[in-house]
């Protein structure tokens, strides 16, 4: 039975949303054009209030829709199917609903309709000019996920999340079975089961959504020829977009952290440049509206950079999601067939807000007064520069395919790649953006609350430059800094701190509603710290040290970052001893880890039965013979860390497997210290689908009792049985089966090996073999010479199991986390401060 | 001249500077031919080649040579003229590899042997598949 019904509904809601989007911004706009003097107005205003009202809840309906299509597994739909499936946990569902284009465009919409209902109910004065530009925006959001297709041009609107899978994929199946049903969906993206991308896309997309509201306020404000009366209603919400967007770009990279493994939290990847920039040019936009009272020139700077973020945003968002970046980037971005209606959006917008700056540029209020070296505006415009030319630095190279892309619109050919080593190429001008920045702010907080000249100056900063100074000495000794870039790099930051503490310790005293700023920028200071160590002295201590030249060829410095480990086989790493004990699989109801070798497998992959008692940390997990459920696509790595023969760490790094997904993915397991994070992943897995090449039988006499070696291991055989019963094999009076155990003491464990021998119908010769894999080894009962009391042992043996691992430590990554949280904290209390100051103006005489 | 157009005029210097500096820095998109010629006129930057991994009538991938201890690797690459070329990287295979349909290599040429930094790999996406898998 296909479910018709409630896709149906969902893509009614998507046309209404459209729709009323249209409706509302046209109706508000009736009511800005015709003004509030006209009689006509308030019914204007109603009228967009309720197409916004309609709309929102379209949206709402748009989102339960499809939570219902997800949460039911109705794998008729294309998106159930493609991005669930029966086993995925249930949190995990919510990732799915924006792992797709059409999701995370529906995620970006239903902030702007919550935004926009907020709106309505707080602002009078200003309500109906922004609010048609809020509705205009969210047309064109829902014209990306309205899948219409309009006759006769064979054009396709947007790309509907409520597709069925029947018209999404031109399977044979569909032709002889119209209404056929998946059992199981695809499943989820191994990689994005994980917390963080339950939280992150919300949060980042909510900081997106938070752009739209400075932006709408500056259009309305040069629309209307309020020139400067959009700046404080726009503040407050910049600055709780400066934090959301900035708490967002961090989540990812903390998933990026504990998830991907190329080593690190930021990669300067397209995608989080993307985001980068805009946020970078929202901070200096902050800064510009926090000086317009006083400066004129500030308010032009202002605008010009408020209006910037959003179409930053935009252009992001073409970025991402239209395929252009195709070769430059490791993400696979998919090309949905949304570039046109994406690039319409964006043109759109941008040409709408550079027309009306042009025309009201002359009218915008300018100041004939000399900016003085010593006043804060002068510092705060040093600061912006310095900010936007970091985000330009970025912006450029990232925008390298956009260039070849225009360059072959107009017939000729470009060749020019993102440069080859982009971690290096932005990670040495970014730093001294940063080191630029840090001074600047630091500095500028000393004009912020005082009246300078150039004596004052000097008391003021001499002692926070000493204090940075002496501590700069101390970490440069403690810490052993011997970069000079990276001395510049702590300075700034420790001067940045140092300064802003004194200023943090006067506004506490003042009012301490008025000390986010200080706390933010003590928390910029700390975060550049916590990069300076965690990156610049991020040292890899899975060196190989076997003293083995890999290739002869290619010199010295090759070979060095990866470690290979056998199982059972103690190693020196960093300072550890290092030892791989084996795969472990993961109980899907219970914590902890189970050994894979403890586990038989069903034909069910989500089940596997013990073969006896469990026990993880002294805790029986399972008995013998139960059944219990497992994730068949995760395998962890046991490896423990020793020091001095005690155990330091047991880490478990992962590597999942998902053929629908496209491959192995490994993960890494962090072993956090307060000052450093021991960072471990699987580099290549052995292949578990490859035959194992055994080595050539070697035969062996032995009696029970009389131990002989298997590779390198002790064995003995304990005990010999006749056996009267064969799993599968009904045996007779005619046959014989001989079952020997033998004992082999592996390292950890001992392992017990029970081969056969078997004569049925007194001729037919039967052997099964015994396996170990964690040892590698293999022993077939050959013969048995009962006169001798001797038994004719083939030994086999193989590679025993083995991982390539790479490991990192990261010093004082903790300082960056903690940075991080001081820069929300300052942001929230600065936000705090404004929508006070502002809710009181408003309801206040004005 | 006011303060804020001496500060304009430097924030425009910066910016062009910036511009100069990466168009320095970037890479180019050659083949391998191309990158041959340009390492053996002693130009040692960093290079982007384009292509795919040979393969067989089968379409089984041929020519992966996995190195001692499988801590690295060569397989042969098809650039866009194609022409074949062994590439050597230093790192464990990526598991993905060999499904990979394009692989970029970033790196350059150390006499006759193209040495890898860095390997973009391009999987099948889930979106172009247009046929149900098996698990039905």
């Amino acid at each position: 039975m296909l479910h018709y019904f409630i896709g149906n509904l969902g893509h009614l809601f998507v046309i209404t949303s459209f729709v009323t989007g249209l409706i509302a911004a046209f109706a508000y706009w009736r009511a800005t054009v015709i003004g509030e003097q006209s009689a006509l107005h308030p019914d204007w205003i109603s009228n967009g209030r309720i197409a916004f009202a309609a709309h929102a809840l379209a949206v709402l309906g748009i989102v339960v829709c499809l939570f219902v299509i997800i949460y039911q597994h109705y794998f008729e739909y294309h998106y159930a199917y493609s991005h669930s499936s029966r086993h995925l946990p249930g949190q995990y569902m919510i990732s799915c609903f924006w792992e797709g284009q059409e999701g995370s465009f529906l995620l970006w919409m239903f902030w702007h309709a919550v935004i926009g209902v907020v709106l309505i109910f707080n602002r009078q004065s200003w309500e109906a000019p922004v609010m048609s530009i809020f509705a205009l925006v969210q047309a064109f959001l829902a014209s990306m996920i309205l899948g219409v297709v309009i006759p006769g041009l064979d054009l396709k609107i947007g790309s509907s999340p409520f597709i069925l899978l029947r018209d999404a994929m031109d399977d044979p199946i569909f032709t002889l079975q119209p209404n056929f049903i998946p059992k199981d969906g695809n499943g989820l993206n191994p990689l994005l089961q994980n917390y963080w991308m339950v939280i992150h896309p919300p949060t980042l997309f909510l900081g997106f959504a938070l752009t739209l509201v400075p932006f709408s306020y500056a259009m309305a404000g040069l629309w209307q020829r309020k020139y400067t009366d959009w700046v404080k209603p726009a503040l407050p919400w910049t600055l709780l977009g400066g934090a959301i967007l900035g708490l967002g770009i961090l989540m990812g990279g903390y998933w990026a952290y504990e998830t991907l493994s190329f080593g690190g939290y930021w990669n300067w990847d397209p995608v989080e440049n993307a985001v980068y920039v805009p946020w970078l040019i929202l901070i200096a936009s902050l800064h510009g509206m926090l000086v317009y009272r006083n400066n004129p020139t500030g308010l032009k700077l202002s605008l010009v950079l408020v209006l910037s973020v959003f179409l930053l945003i935009l252009y992001s968002t073409f970025l991402t999601r239209s395929g252009i970046l195709g070769d430059a980037s490791v993400h696979s971005f998919t090309d949905l067939g949304l570039s046109g209606q994406l690039l319409i959006y964006l043109l759109f917008f941008t040409i709408g807000a550079v027309v009306l700056t042009g025309m009201r540029w002359k009218e915008l209020p300018t100041s004939e007064k000399e900016l003085s070296t010593y006043s804060r505006e002068f510092w705060i415009f040093l600061g912006a520069a310095a900010l936007c030319l970091m985000g330009f630095q970025v912006l450029v190279p990232t925008s390298i395919p956009v260039y070849n892309k225009i360059v072959e619109l107009f017939g000729a050919r470009s060749n020019v790649a993102p440069p080859a080593n982009q971690v290096e190429f932005y990670s040495r001008i970014q730093l001294w953006f940063g080191v630029i920045v840090a001074l600047i702010s630091g500095t500028g907080q000393f004009f912020w609350w005082k009246k300078m000249d150039r004596t004052k100056l000097k008391q003021e900063l001499l002692s926070p430059i000493l204090i940075s100074l002496v501590v700069l000495a101390v970490l440069i000794l403690t810490t052993r800094i011997t970069d000079p870039t990276y001395m510049a790099l702590a300075l700034s930051g420790i001067y940045v701190m140092v300064a802003n503490s004194r200023v943090l310790y006067r506004t506490l005293k003042l009012n301490p509603r008025l000390s986010g700023g200080a706390i933010a920028h003590i928390g910029i200071g700390l975060m550049l710290i916590g990069i300076l160590y965690s990156a610049g002295y991020s040292k890899i201590v899975s060196l190989n040290n076997t003293g083995l030249l890999y290739n002869r060829e290619m010199g010295t410095e090759f070979n060095r970052d990866n470690l290979l480990l056998f199982i059972n086989e103690p190693r020196t790493m960093g300072g550890y001893e290092i030892e791989f004990l084996g795969e472990r699989l993961e109980p899907r109801n219970k914590g902890g880890y189970v050994k894979r070798s403890e586990v038989e497998p069903t034909t069910d992959p989500f089940k596997v039965v013990a073969k006896r008692n469990i026990v993880y940390r002294d805790e029986v997990l399972y008995q013998a013979k139960d059944t219990f459920e497992i994730y068949p696509e995760n395998t962890f790595y046991e490896i423990q860390l020793r020091q001095e023969g005690k155990v330091v760490a047991t880490l478990f790094p992962r590597v999942q497997l998902n053929p629908g997904m496209g491959g192995i993915l490994p993960s890494p397991d962090i072993r956090r210290n307060i000052d450093r994070d021991l960072y471990t992943h699987v580099s290549a897995p052995m292949n578990r689908e490859a035959e194992p090449e055994w080595s050539a039988l070697e035969e062996l006499h032995v009696s029970p009792g009389q131990k002989f070696f298997i590779n390198d291991y002790v064995a003995t055989i304990s005990h010999v049985e006749r056996v009267m019963e064969l799993p599968g094999l009904r045996l007779t009076d005619d046959d014989v089966a001989v079952k020997i155990t033998i004992s082999v003491e592996g390292e950890h464990d001992t392992y017990v090996m029970e081969p056969m021998f078997l004569i049925r119908n007194r001729v037919d010769v039967g052997r099964i073999p015994a396996e170990t894999g964690e040892l590698g080894v293999r022993i077939t009962l050959l013969n048995i010479h009962p006169e001798k009391n001797e038994f004719v042992l083939g030994l086999q043996t193989r590679q025993k199991d083995w991982v390539i691992i790479k490991a990192m430590e990261k010093p004082y990554i903790n300082i960056l986390w903690l940075g991080t949280g001081l820069v929300t904290l300052g942001f929230v209390v600065a936000m705090v401060r404004r929508f006070r100051d502002e809710s009181r103006s408003a309801s206040g005489p004005e | 001249m006011k303060k804020t157009h001496i500060l304009a005029i430097l924030v425009i210097a910066a910016a062009i500077a910036i511009i100069l500096s990466t168009a320095g820095d970037a890479s180019t998109y050659v083949s391998f031919d191309q990158a041959f010629q340009m390492a053996s006129n002693g130009n040692t930057t960093s290079i982007h080649v384009v292509g795919e991994l040979k393969k067989d009538a089968e379409g089984k991938v041929v020519g992966l040579e996995p190195g001692p201890d499988q801590l690295s690797f060569t397989f042969i690459l098809v650039d866009e003229a194609k022409k074949e070329q062994t590439v050597y990287y230093n790192e464990p295979m990526p598991p993905d590899f060999t499904r990979s349909e394009k692989i970029v290599v970033i790196g350059g040429f150390q006499g006759d042997r193209f040495v890898a930094t860095k390997i973009l790999l391009k999987c099948p996406s889930k979106y172009q598949e247009n046929k149900l898998n098996a698990r039905v």
